[in-house]
């Protein structure tokens, strides 16, 4: 453990992206107590609507009044709790399958990997969209609809991995000492090919963020008044060019928040390929 | 025979890949062992020796079990123990272990060398988790390691230490046979030195048989009671070690121990009469496999399949033109 | 008459993330025309380093401290990247690398890889364009044809995984020939390779150094190989040569109490499987004096005073110990 977290400090990008993610973290489980103003998830105070940045308001107020900067604050928790529950649930649902289809082939394993294909074929956006007509536009539709296409990239990782690992020596030494395919599977090979999975996973959390905020911003996602950043930039669009600072800094906290999951995703593959795929 | 044998393969074939069926290319499979018979005396140390692609590897794997054999008849202790998957085959030959080539490729490099040794006594059963950990860290002493060590990862050791590791980890499940594949390969000469020296003392120790697969065969000449020299799936001679060495009388054996580099002061410059490079198993000429490279190989060789005929006790050949006369002529020209 | 290659008093330390690793400390060797020198090491002794400083590829973190290479009368040490490139790399130092497989690239064709190095690095004779290629074609598929690579006419149109591993070493001996090297650098080349195989590689070096004049440097850690193609030997321990000189005569009547030890555990020779007692000391911490003194049969309490003198053996090889000098 400890040579590889002294590797990942040397690498600025991505402690610069640890760094970012952790802040965010923070700005998402503090959220309430941090901003200046946590009455404006709702509220509205048409007296002071459209001021631009100033000492009382450090990122203006929007179109209702709200303190912008306290919206993004607490704009975090719901970029982040969407992107953990989606990343999570794809996980839940791709790494099994992965593990499944990898481990012996045959009809089942194909079968797998064929719906993996199909599903991979299906924009996320496209499915979003549809989901959202089916049901009613709604975070929940939004978060399903991600899962839903999110799923295969981490069958993919895992099958390759699984199949890597299945004629590996190291299991075919277990299969010498007798041990049995479910002991090879969860406590040996599972664990092996975590590694790859975790990165992606990091940088699904980042991806999934700007998904979603592209569907907040269709309106397939959050509703008003939720200080959802997306919905914020769409709400933003017809008092542009003028109130920039309306979604500039929405925008800003998305390209950020983003940058910092893919820098983090990028230090950790970094750390893990080379670890891995190092011979003797 | 005096003893009987612990292991008897009777006509052992082994065939390899082929896949068919509609979405996949149909590849032919590949007779990696053919009609292999073999006995494995109790106590002794056997190797099977012989170049890339001969099927010696695949021949120890179908012995361990994990290679599942496509015709002949495998006993164990006079029992039959054939025809198995190989979790199954696995379960009936339990006294039968394998050290693998790569001993570092053959450990979980996520779990420390002390837990991976137990989980073998878990499989097997040893439920108490302290009786286990006591095991272990008697068998890494009687290994030549620090018990301790079992704290470690892996990629904390070197070769030869882990060597140890997977020797470790297969006495503790109390094999009676071990399939040591290349056990000297990568190693330095010094540690190569212990390694065998180890082995040799373990064998006292828990009373083992060993079957080497090598080419080493500065290793073989020293180590083995017997040998058995492969070529393309089929043993060509077998005997004990020192008659074979004395006098190797098929010409693929001639071959090889001429062309291996021994501390002798001998000069590369005699040219070892074969040609062309060792040959792969895909696509095999009827009669005796080595008929397009023997020096010696006449018409009847390239039709009939030669089968082993002993010549002296114990020592046996696969040659048509094996002959007494031959075994005299070459003992005569190594005297001189 | 001077020798072809002559390397002295090589120190070379490398950063590592422990700290400072002194892997090569007063190194020497000497290559003379037309003569095949074994150099012969455990893991860990050097010897890779020591063929990566003649090159001149030392990994980022290496430094040579002190020492001088001197090749055909020029010390390599002093000679530029560009310089090493144009004049040195190929044209006058050839390497045969220890695996084929890893040295050749699977996705082109082994003509391609093999002109590529001639166009770099063959001696300029005058032709040019098209008619300088034809003259590199040429070239080869004489080379491969004194390799005994089957074919050689169609080989360079053919991928590296077509061939089996003893032809693609011939190629690699081919590549390293192409433009007329005087010194062959070998880094165990036939480790890989079946004996058989094996032994038709070494019959065939032998014979190249005579054909084409050149010296060969073969590193490897087998005795055997030594022994039946090496001319002279030179032993390495902990980052220094131990033992220098004819290769009979060491093989022989070894000097060097390390020398001594490890041919005492080859097989062919051993009485009893020993090893030899203790570990290599590591390059982080060298022990003061005699590195080998630690694992020593004959140390005394000078040998980890200070660095033992040079002496000579019976033999005539130059041996550091004590009990020479």
């Amino acid at each position: 453990m400890k040579p590889i977290l002294r590797k990942l400090t040397r690498d600025l990008p991505a402690m610069l992206g640890l760094g970012i993610v952790l802040v965010v973290l923070l700005i998402a489980i503090l959220g309430p107590l941090l901003a200046p103003y946590p009455g404006d998830a709702a509220a509205s105070h048409l007296a002071r609507r459209l001021k631009p940045p100033s000492a009382d308001f450090f990122f203006g107020t929007d179109n209702l009044g709200r303190d912008i900067f306290s919206r993004v604050i607490l704009g975090a928790r719901g970029a982040l709790a969407i992107a953990l529950t989606v990343v999570s649930v794809a996980m839940l649902i791709g790494v099994p399958l992965g593990l499944i289809a990898g481990f012996r082939s045959g009809w089942l394993s194909e079968t797998i990997m064929r719906v993996t294909d199909v599903v991979l074929a299906i924009p996320q956006l496209v499915l979003a969209l549809a989901l959202a007509q089916l049901m009613s536009p709604s975070l929940e539709s939004a978060m399903l609809a991600l899962s839903l296409t999110y799923w295969p990239f981490f069958t993919r990782i895992v099958y390759a991995e699984t199949r890597r690992l299945s004629s590996s020596l190291f299991v075919d030494a277990l299969r010498g000492v007798g041990a049995g395919p479910g002991r090879i599977v969860f406590l040996h090979i599972l664990p092996n090919a975590l590694s790859p999975v975790i990165v992606r996973a990091t940088i699904g959390l980042g991806f999934t963020i700007l998904v979603a905020a592209v569907l907040g911003f269709l309106g397939m996602g959050a509703t008003p008044p939720a200080p959802d950043w997306g919905l914020t930039i769409a709400e933003s669009r017809t008092y542009l060019p003028r109130a920039w600072w309306y979604a500039t800094f929405p925008g800003l906290a998305i390209l950020i928040t983003v940058m910092g999951f893919n820098l983090l995703g990028d230090g950790l593959r970094d750390l893990v390929d080379p670890r891995i795929r190092r011979s003797r | 025979m005096n003893a009987p044998a612990i292991l008897r393969l009777h006509e052992v074939s082994v065939q390899l890949g082929g896949s068919k069926g509609f979405l996949r290319k149909t590849v032919p499979p590949v007779q990696a062992v053919r009609k292999v018979s073999l006995e494995l005396q109790e106590g002794e140390i056997l190797s099977l020796v012989g170049e890339s692609g001969c099927g010696k590897t695949t021949l120890g794997r179908t012995i361990l079990g994990l290679q599942r054999e496509s015709a002949g008849e495998i006993l164990l202790d006079g029992r039959p123990v054939g025809g198995l998957s190989p979790e199954a085959a696995r379960r009936a030959r339990k006294v039968i272990q394998y050290v693998h080539q790569d001993a570092g490729a053959a450990l979980d490099p996520w779990w420390s060398i002390g837990r991976t040794l137990e989980e073998g006594l878990k499989i097997h059963g040893v439920g108490d988790l302290d009786e286990r950990r006591e095991r272990v860290a008697a068998m890494l002493s009687a290994v030549g390691l620090e018990p301790a060590w079992g704290r470690r990862y892996p990629h904390e050791f070197s070769g030869g230490q882990l060597r140890r590791v997977a020797l470790a980890r297969i006495l503790l499940l109390q094999p009676r046979i071990v399939v040591l594949d290349e056990p000297t390969s990568g190693l330095d000469m010094s540690v190569q030195a212990t390694v065998l020296n180890l082995l040799l003392d373990l064998r006292e120790r828990f009373s083992l048989t060993y079957l080497f697969i090598s080419h080493d065969l500065s290793v073989v000449e020293r180590l083995s009671d017997r040998v058995a020299i492969m070529y393309l799936g089929r043993i060509v001679e077998t005997g004990p070690a020192k008659a074979v060495f004395a006098a190797p009388t098929h010409p693929y054996t001639r071959t090889l121990l001429a062309a291996a580099p021994r501390l002798r002061g001998r000069r590369v410059t005699e040219h070892v009469a074969v040609r062309g490079d060792p040959p792969s198993a895909t696509s095999v000429a009827p009669g005796c496999a080595f008929a397009d490279r023997c020096p010696i190989a006449e018409a009847a060789c390239s039709t009939e399949v030669p089968q082993l005929a002993s010549i002296t006790a114990g020592h046996e050949v696969a040659c048509l033109r094996a002959s007494v006369e031959q075994t005299a002529s070459f003992r005569a020209r190594r005297r001189a | 008459m001077m020798p072809l290659l002559s390397v002295r008093g090589l120190k070379v330390s490398i950063r590592t993330d422990e700290g400072i690793a002194q892997v090569l400390d007063d190194v020497g060797l000497e290559l003379e025309r037309g003569r095949i020198l074994g150099v012969v090491g455990e893991s860990g002794c050097g010897k890779s380093t020591l063929i990566r400083a003649i090159m001149g590829i030392l990994p980022k973190g290496a430094r040579v401290e002190k020492g001088e290479i001197w090749f055909e009368g020029e010390n390599l040490l002093v000679f530029s990247e560009d310089e090493l490139n144009r004049d040195v790399r190929s044209s006058r130092v050839g390497f045969i690398p220890q695996d084929p497989l890893l040295a050749l690239n699977p996705v082109f064709k082994v003509g391609s890889q093999l002109l590529e190095v001639m166009r770099w690095h063959a001696p300029d004779d005058g032709s040019r364009g098209g008619e300088r290629r034809k003259r590199h074609v040429g070239r080869l598929v004489g080379l491969l044809r004194r390799m005994q690579v089957p074919d050689p006419e169609t080989a360079l149109e053919r991928y590296p995984h077509q061939f089996s591993g003893g032809q693609r070493q011939r190629l690699l001996i081919a590549a390293a020939l192409a433009c007329a090297p005087r010194l062959v650098i070998a880094d165990e080349p036939t480790t890989a390779l079946d004996v058989t195989t094996q032994h038709q590689i070494l019959l065939l070096l032998r014979e190249l150094v005579g054909e084409f004049g050149i010296s060969l440097l073969f590193v490897t850690h087998d005795f055997g190989v030594v022994a039946e193609l090496c001319d002279d030997l030179c032993v390495i321990y902990a980052g220094q040569t131990v033992e220098a000189g004819a290769v009979l005569p060491i093989l022989d009547a070894p000097a060097h109490p390390y020398t001594r030890a490890l041919l005492a555990c080859h097989p062919d020779r051993a009485t009893s499987f020993t090893g030899i007692p203790g570990s290599v000391p590591s390059p982080l911490k060298p022990p003061p004096g005699c590195r080998f003194a630690p694992r020593c049969a004959d140390v005394r309490a000078v040998c980890s005073a200070g660095q033992p003198p040079q002496g000579r053996s019976a033999t005539g090889a130059e041996v550091r110990c004590v009990q020479y000098a």
